[in-house]
């Protein structure tokens, strides 16, 4: 389980909640052929998440290779106010995972 | 010790499944599994029916896709797909001159604005395509990105 | 007007002609400032720090999007945990510097009248690793890229302050220095000058050429193509490579006048590093 993957800032306007995240994952296309070896990079890409505020989901995710290198996201729900918490998720298709949980406000 | 929970399709280790062990997501909150056909499909047709069930979209104005005219680096395009489409339940972007065309697909909640941002990779200029699933029906928008080899060559 | 430097004209130059007939370097800065000035109206002294996106909308919305969360905040991070760690010794980084090292980053590259050498910062950083008895960090990326850019943003602000002292030895680093800015280079003959002045704004293909003016105030710099951060002296030796010329040795004298002239030029910008670039 990879771990200290996610970074993330969470800003309170009223009752609004944006979410902004960075991830520290290469999605690895798997089109790309190792320089050395001339071997295929396999595939290493997130592919599920799924955001939860206060145990509720707010947003899930499928993600494809197409997403860039060290991905970002950005998104906003209501209903929310300081001390609740938000959850981010991931998994890979290498089964690998991260969570990361951020108090709002 | 954690609470192995079997969902349909996904993994013991999946997010959710982290999630729901640590008591923080509901099993009752039932995630379909990752459409693999859909992010493999060549076409935009097969990638709209894997991911969405349908291919039919109907263009609408009340999506706007926030991505250069021109792209500095194809590997990092920052898109911001919004919509003023009442009750949106997902969004979907694609980069339709990508070898396997679906990037990304967000499921939103009711309370989860109609608007996400993220940075996806096009491998050559075409457009980025945003469809909105929105009261059961596909709406969709389209936006040209043009990708091309710096000047200085890199 | 454009000034085209010969290798012969740079030979003269570097042969001690009298000052008097030379223009000053307050006089190159008004020039270069007004050029660039001139060449874009409307665009105020300190928003050329921001490169091409002080000239390019489109870029710049693209680029203000990434800078929401910025792909270089975790080496960031770690150049602050490094500068910060003492080293095997138990002294740190900022016994080195004036200030702790802190907020000192725009008065960089300066002419040491001791030594009679232009130092840059990532060649004090390593000095001082090397006087408390640890080995350098490889020049243009990774750590060392990570400490100066976190030394770099203590500074972000701060206008560029570099001096040139009536000293005919700082004198010749600066003239050096602009003698490379100006001189054609490689098999594609091209000066810096060429792309960055007089065709600063015109395309080379799909791209917009940066002005010179406010380019070293954003490094070290994390461009998208190199997926992280980088030197300046890294962006040289890259871009004469693309002009197909050899590039100088890192942290060498002709990057370090180079880098005094380009630096010098930019006197009064803000700092504003680090930041991301294509």
């Amino acid at each position: 389980m990879a771990k200290g993957t996610i970074k993330m800032k969470t800003s309170l306007n009223g009752n609004v909640c944006n979410v902004k995240a960075l991830i520290k994952h290469k999605m690895e296309t798997g089109q790309r052929k190792d320089a050395k070896t001339g071997k295929v990079i396999p595939a290493h890409f997130i592919q599920e998440l799924s955001c939860t505020h206060n145990g509720k989901s707010v947003l899930n995710a499928n993600w494809g290779t197409a997403v860039s290198a060290n991905p970002y996201l950005s998104f906003e729900f209501t209903g929310a106010k300081a001390g609740d918490k938000v959850v981010l998720s991931w998994t890979d298709n290498k089964g690998e995972s991260d969570s990361h949980e951020v108090t709002v406000g | 010790m954690k609470r192995r929970v079997f969902l349909k399709g996904t993994l013991a280790s999946s997010a959710v499944a982290v999630a729901v062990g640590a008591g923080i997501l509901n099993p009752r909150q039932v995630l379909a599994a990752w459409p693999k056909s859909a992010f493999e499909a060549k076409s935009m047709q097969e990638a709209l029916n894997g991911a969405l069930g349908s291919e039919l979209t109907e263009p609408s104005d009340a999506i706007q896709i926030k991505a250069p005219d021109i792209a500095e680096n194809g590997a990092v395009v920052p898109v911001t797909v919004s919509t003023s489409l009442s009750n949106a339940e997902s969004i979907s972007i694609l980069a339709d001159g990508n070898p396997t065309p679906l990037a990304a697909s967000f499921m939103l909640a009711a309370n989860t604005a109609g608007s996400v941002s993220t940075r996806i990779k096009m491998g050559k200029t075409s457009n980025v395509v945003a469809v909105v699933k929105s009261g059961g029906k596909l709406y969709s928008a389209r936006k040209e990105v043009k990708v091309t080899i710096g000047g200085c060559g890199g | 007007m454009k000034k085209v430097f010969t290798m012969a004209a740079a030979v003269v130059l570097l042969a001690g002609t009298p000052l008097a007939s030379q223009a000053t370097p307050e006089d190159d800065l008004k020039e270069f400032r007004s050029y660039f000035m001139k060449r874009f109206p409307g665009v105020p002294l300190n928003e050329f720090g921001n490169g091409v996106y002080a000239i390019d909308a489109d870029a710049r919305s693209s680029w203000e999007a990434i800078e929401e969360f910025p792909p270089y905040d975790d080496q960031l991070e770690k150049g602050k945990q490094l500068f910060s760690t003492p080293f095997a010794n138990g002294k740190t980084y900022g016994s080195c510097f004036p200030n702790g090292g802190k907020g000192i980053r725009q008065n960089y590259p300066y002419f040491d009248a001791k030594s009679g050498e232009v130092k840059t910062l990532e060649q004090e950083v390593n000095e001082c690793r090397v006087k408390n008895g640890e080995k350098p960090l490889p020049g243009k990326k990774g750590d060392i890229a990570a400490i100066t850019a976190y030394m770099a943003s203590t500074s972000n602000g701060k206008k560029l302050d570099i001096r040139i002292p009536n000293d005919p030895r700082a004198m010749e680093w600066y003239e050096k220095g602009k003698a490379q800015f100006y001189m054609k280079r490689g098999q594609l003959n091209m000066s810096c000058a060429n792309c960055h002045k007089d065709n600063a704004g015109n395309r080379v293909r799909s791209e917009v050429l940066s002005p010179a003016l406010g380019h070293p105030t954003h490094f070290p710099v994390h461009r998208l193509k190199w997926g992280e951060l980088g030197t300046l002296h890294r962006r040289y030796g890259g871009c004469n490579q693309q002009v197909r010329a050899k590039a100088y040795k890192d942290q060498g004298p002709e990057y370090r006048a180079l880098e005094y002239f380009h630096t010098y030029m930019s006197n009064g910008i803000e700092v504003n590093a680090p930041s991301t670039r294509k």
